[in-house]
């Protein structure tokens, strides 16, 4: 018993690693409530592009000394537009439009990365660094993700209905467009959020997997938000202190875990899990 | 029920994206205080048609008002109601049955959407009305087809609609329960409400609609039940097919292109 104490106090007396702990759980937290509207939503493909096109952002930012936060949500929010006006435009579907943009924006990132003069080292922009995060960066963190919880605690309703039924919130006269931008703004904001902690590469596990994992285990909305926070969290905290141990990626560890809840959700939730309805399926021989 | 509201529809035509031309120089009225039965094939334009006066595709010619409004002044002063067909809908969504029926209510709540007294008290009597009261609790996709689409009337009720639509609201719903809802929307009409219900079943038309259109591509007549479902009509509307065979006629549809949001 002492021994697990001592496992989860010891890296405690270190103010990085306090600090990448509660960092991480806050972020965890934004993560795992905006994952819900977005795996509802079933924008899980937009977050990944608004995650890749935030890169050139973040070199830009790097370069013109601004806060590497606005940087990239000017581009992920940019990303986002490009492919909306893309599709409207052309007869293209969905799916190679965002595959376009995103690559396209990505790889101009690599490009400036590679020829601006920088110090911003590309392995973190891409895996993240919560152990080495910079006090600035925290701030940034900690600013865009109260903006993300706040825009979603005032809009939640809307939000929600938007996601389920659009039309019905045109026919009482809502406007949709503004909720279609809102949401948007929310998830390259929760990018920005994620982006220390989680790296690019990772940060869309972080927005489909905690909200998924939910959604097999209830048929709640409120419930499903509360779950996806809690898994969320638990990976967070957990993984920091794996990698801490093993020495291995924070970001990685982090995922790693999720996928882990994720899976046995399937195998094991009541209902939706694979052995629940291998069950019902017997008893409704 | 203080005024009722008809529909008018001025010349529009709809093409889509992809070329595809779905609906060209339609014009009629829509009477108001009374059931219009909207008629045609699968792929004739119906739901275009339904989705232009609902202002959820805008028409590349022409337009759509509702007593000289537009329909987003219309639908800002909560005057019309829509219940979509059921393959719009994502039954799997975690939403119960009064959760729906109280989205109905949101316009008339404030920013925050916290639902007062009398919004409550009307998804109550709605779902009371729609004898869905015991199943306010279900998680949307463990309802029947014909819950389904109770639980969807019920929130067009608590929206308090002048206008309702209603498309193809048989579909996947048992005899007993198109008698029921049948009856229900006959006591809207009495109520003042104005109703277009878009269906390609053509027996029960004649028991409960006043009007009926002819859809195919265009419209092709519009006026009194006695005047317009015609068995020559029937034969134009639906190319010169038997028209027994029509309440059979297959499932397929020719999607719209579906909205970005």
């Amino acid at each position: 018993m002492s021994d697990l104490f001592n496992w989860f106090s010891t890296p405690l007396q270190y103010a990085f690693m306090l600090k990448a702990l509660w960092v991480s759980a806050f972020v965890g937290v934004v993560c795992a409530v905006l994952s819900c509207y977005i795996t509802l939503k079933g924008w899980s493909l937009m977050g990944d592009a608004v995650s890749h096109a935030v890169v050139p952002g973040v070199v830009v930012a790097y370069a013109l000394r601004i806060p590497f936060a606005i940087g990239a949500f000017i581009f992920g929010f940019g990303a986002t537009v490009a492919i909306g006006y893309i599709k409207s435009k052309t007869r293209l579907k969905e799916d190679a439009v965002i595959g376009i943009v995103f690559t396209g924006f990505f790889a101009l990132g690599l490009v400036l990365a590679t020829k601006i003069p920088s110090n911003i080292d590309l392995f973190h922009i891409l895996f993240g660094n919560v152990l080495g995060i910079s006090p600035q960066d925290i701030v940034q963190t900690l600013i865009a993700g109260i903006l993300t919880l706040g825009i979603i605690l005032l809009r939640r309703k809307d939000l929600l209905l938007f996601c389920f039924d659009p039309n019905h919130a045109k026919a009482i006269g809502l406007n949709t467009q503004l909720m279609y931008y809102t949401l948007l703004s929310v998830l390259a904001l929760t990018i920005v959020t994620a982006l220390q902690t989680a790296g690019i590469i990772l940060v869309i596990a972080m927005l489909v997997t905690p909200g998924s994992t939910a959604y097999l285990l209830t048929d709640r909305f409120d419930r499903m938000l509360i779950i996806s926070v809690v898994t969320s969290v638990l990976s967070c905290l957990l993984g920091v202190y794996f990698s801490y141990y093993l020495d291995v990626s924070t970001g990685g560890c982090i995922v790693v875990l999720m996928t882990l809840l994720f899976i046995a959700a399937m195998v094991f939730a009541p209902k939706y899990g694979m052995l629940g309805q291998s069950w019902m399926r017997r008893e409704s021989k | 029920m203080n005024k009722t509201f008809g529909i008018t529809v001025d010349n529009i035509s709809v093409t889509y994206n992809n070329g595809h031309l779905a609906l060209y120089d339609a014009s009629c009225t829509i009477q108001p205080g009374q059931i219009t039965g909207l008629v045609g094939p699968n792929g004739g334009g119906k739901s275009t048609f339904f989705k232009c006066i609902m202002g959820f595709i805008h028409p590349n010619q022409g337009r759509v008002h509702i007593d000289g409004l537009g329909i987003k002044q219309a639908q800002k002063k909560q005057l019309m109601a829509y219940v979509p067909q059921s393959d719009e809908v994502d039954w799997n969504f975690p939403i119960n049955v009064s959760d729906v029926v109280m989205m109905g209510r949101y316009g008339y709540m404030n920013m925050l959407r916290i639902p007062r007294q009398k919004d409550r008290h009307l998804v109550t009597e709605s779902l009371a009305r729609v004898g869905m009261s015991d199943f306010r609790s279900r998680q949307i996709g463990e309802l029947s087809g014909g819950q389904k689409k109770r639980a969807f009337l019920a929130r067009a009720l608590a929206q308090e609609g002048q206008i309702i639509l209603l498309d193809e609201p048989f579909t996947g719903v048992d005899v007993k329960t198109e008698k029921r809802m049948i009856d229900l929307l006959l006591q809207l009409r009495d109520e003042g409400h104005t109703i277009l219900v878009s269906t390609h079943d053509l027996t029960s038309i004649s028991t409960f609609c006043d009007r009926v259109i002819l859809l195919n591509r265009t419209i092709l007549a519009s006026g009194t039940t006695e005047e317009v479902f015609t068995e020559d009509n029937l034969a134009m509307t639906f190319g010169g097919l038997p028209t027994v065979n029509l309440g059979l006629s297959s499932q397929k549809k020719s999607k719209s292109k579906p909205l970005n949001y």
